[in-house]
């Protein structure tokens, strides 16, 4: 196959719904899902009948805007999230209401306006089919230009050809390391090995962050397309997805997207004609933060318990069962795509210096707009949070954002005006991770904060080495006596000692990063520590 | 070449131990596929026993330790049946800020049961989860499979009670 049979059936898969003029869609990503998304696409199924074969009602992924589902949006048929007409809050009972208006002004009562900076403020490249394509639809992923990219490759460009085009683009990996992707997909290349395996991390443990869930549940076939051409250009003919069993709808639609892909040739045996075959294969996880490490990950894929080893050797020269292993994030392999498509360069010229490309963030905590935002790379924060997300409800003072979920830390209201990229966020003594964003009000209490992550990191440490099985534990034990205002400052003092001692004896990211959250709430709200003193 | 091993029979005539068996083959009864058949042991019977735990030890030819050491090292399995009803609370971060520890003391407190814990009659397993991914409608709450968010303490309550 080469990339004009594509575009035919690209075209032959558009000329299907060619009668189609107008889309009702709505979004069936897990959280409008909990709020009732199925009953009102049902309703409008049955509202709408055959009465308008001109317009289809249609599942499609995430809209971004959580808070406010389930969501419904009337577009035209190749119309984009923000030209079209945004519902809010939609209930089944609205159905007959929405029908009625296709034909004149929008439900004003239900009306989101696209023109807010929520919508109009984004960037989308990994999201661009987010909310507009029916994830379980392999036609309709075609039909948008999917797999052209992975046609590209196999049909135009060598391996290196391919691996060139990641490196220029700068692509930093998504996990939340920032370690450069074409870097390492140069090293897996470069080593000689008859068997590679390519892994896509989908085990999200992060609390507060849903990027990686939202973009398997609205666009799976892209994360697949990235896989497909990553295993081609290092040499790889076996992949796999570890993703986390919390996620029951991204893994129905992944295993969906694998079988209808590899019915049509995009998976499996000579794809495209060529010589490159590829069997992608899921492992579900099974609760466990530690193994989103990439060395634990790869042991739960071989069957053991999930803790990590020492590194080096790192996965690259011995990964999955010894053989050189190439891991990325679920969001890394969604941006492969598009460099592919539009060049590396391209994806070059978007975001800061050092950080290419675009993030997406996942928003929650109290602030108005919770939901799923894809900015370019040195957004401000202060644009994120107040402009994007709207501040903080209910006229309350922001204190605090989190990022990086318990390897991270919190960032207060004078460094707002910081550009976010990987490089910003470790001089604030936090990071990118994978880009959960947990804005706190005043009414949060930082040691409360600091003692809640440290019980994470307590509870999800795998026991293999002592700094992290017993120093999360006596740090837990110090917070939780100054929580309740029982520590002296003898024990402050161990406290910070403790956080060096950890950071830097820990075997794995987990520990190593753990002692972060404490860190920087006592570099920002020391006064908060001080005032919950026993003996102050 | 390695021989084939004798499979030993199933624990009973239960049919479900058909579909463990299935994943088993289907991953050639290597020992690499011991989670997604604890998995599917799991999915069968709502928790792993002694005994499914030693027949999957002796089907996949591994030490009944190793088993015992992954079964026991994921928060996802349990080795204690549930009960009718499942209540997971979210407790991630977003929750949290949200009030999920509220909510899990007046569940504890209206029970008596703690987290991991099931009733006395049966009825309801409480229980706590790190994240679900619903951070939207935090605090999230997964009542037998279904994500309900924004929930307070009095109207979960209600919605437990209704449960039969």
């Amino acid at each position: 196959m080469n990339l004009d049979d594509l575009a035919d059936l690209a075209e032959q898969y558009r000329a299907i719904d060619a009668n189609v003029e107008r889309e009702v869609r709505v979004c069936m990503a897990a959280s409008c899902q909990s709020s009732g998304a199925a009953p009102v696409r049902d309703a409008l199924v049955a509202g709408l009948g055959e009465s308008q074969p001109s317009c289809k009602v249609k599942g499609v992924g995430c809209m971004g805007l959580c808070s406010a589902g389930p969501l419904v949006s009337i577009a035209d048929r190749d119309g984009s999230l923000e030209e079209s007409t945004i519902y809010r809050d939609v209930t089944a009972d609205d159905a007959a209401d929405i029908i009625a208006s296709l034909d004149g002004p929008p439900v004003e009562r239900l009306r989101c306006p696209t023109d807010q900076p929520f919508f109009a403020r984004q960037q989308k490249i990994v999201l661009e089919n987010a909310g507009i394509i029916d994830p379980d639809s392999f036609k309709g992923y075609v039909a948008v230009g999917g797999y052209s990219a992975l046609i590209r490759a196999l049909s135009e460009m060598t391996p290196a050809d391919v691996l060139r085009e990641v490196t220029d683009s700068g692509l930093r990996g998504r996990g939340g390391g920032g370690y450069p992707t074409g870097l390492k997909w140069s090293t897996v290349a470069k080593m000689p090995a008859t068997q590679k395996y390519v892994i896509c991390n989908a085990d999200e443990g992060d609390p507060g962050a849903f990027m990686d869930r939202a973009i398997l549940e609205s666009d799976p076939h892209r994360v697949i397309e990235g896989m497909a051409i990553a295993a081609y250009a290092i040499g790889a003919n076996k992949a796999y997805v570890y993703v986390r069993a919390e996620y029951p709808l991204a893994v129905e639609r992944l295993q969906t997207a694998i079988r209808k892909a590899k019915r049509s040739g995009f998976l499996g045996n000579k794809i495209g004609d060529t010589q490159f075959s590829l069997e992608v294969e899921i492992r579900l996880g099974a609760g466990a933060f530690v193994c989103g490490e990439e060395t634990a990950l790869m042991a739960s894929i071989e069957g053991l318990r999930g803790q990590p080893r020492p590194r080096p050797p790192y996965p690259a020269e011995s990964g999955l069962w010894g053989y050189p292993t190439l891991i990325n994030n679920v969001e890394t392999f969604a941006n492969i795509a598009p460099i592919v498509r539009e060049g590396g360069d391209w994806f070059a010229s978007i975001g800061t210096e050092r950080s290419k490309g675009t993030k997406v963030f996942a928003l929650a905590g109290t602030i108005t707009n919770t939901g799923l935002i894809e900015v370019p790379m040195g957004t401000s924060l202060r644009d994120i949070i107040e402009v994007i997300g709207g501040g903080i409800p209910g006229g309350k003072a922001f204190k605090a954002v989190q990022t990086g979920g318990p390897s991270g830390g919190c960032i207060p209201a004078q460094h707002l005006d910081i550009a976010v990229d990987y490089d910003s966020l470790k001089t604030l003594g936090t990071m990118m991770g994978s880009g959960g964003m947990i804005v706190m009000d005043e009414t949060s209490s930082m040691v409360d904060v600091a003692r809640y992550f440290m019980e994470f990191c307590m509870t999800e440490s795998c026991g293999k080495c002592v700094p992290c099985r017993t120093g999360t534990q006596q740090m837990h034990g110090i917070l939780d006596r100054l929580a309740k205002s029982q520590a002296t400052r003898a024990e402050l003092a161990l406290l910070e000692e403790l956080c060096e001692v950890v950071q830097a004896t820990s075997l794995c990211g987990l520990g190593q990063t753990a002692p972060n959250p404490v860190l920087s709430t006592m570099r920002y709200f020391r006064d908060e520590y001080e005032a919950k003193l026993g003996d102050a | 070449m390695s021989l084939q091993q004798a499979k030993p029979p199933l624990p009973s005539n239960d049919k479900r131990w058909k579909l463990v068996n299935a994943t088993m083959r289907r991953n050639g009864y290597a020992d690499h596929a011991l989670i997604e058949t604890l998995h599917s042991v799991q999915d069968a019977f709502g928790f792993l026993d002694e005994g499914s735990l030693r027949f999957v030890a002796a089907s996949l030819d591994l030490p009944l330790s190793k088993v015992y050491g992954v079964a026991t090292f994921y928060h996802l399995f349990t080795l204690k049946p549930k009960g009718r009803h499942a209540c997971v609370v979210c407790t991630g971060t977003a929750c949290y800020i949200k009030g999920a520890g509220g909510l899990v003391e007046r569940l504890q407190e209206r029970y008596d049961i703690n987290p991991g814990e099931t009733t006395e009659d049966d009825r309801l397993s409480l229980l706590t989860a790190r994240c679900v991914g619903a951070c939207g409608l935090a605090p999230a709450i997964v009542i037998d499979g279904d994500v309900l968010g924004k929930l307070d303490s009095e109207s979960l309550i209600a919605k437990l009670e209704e449960l039969t």
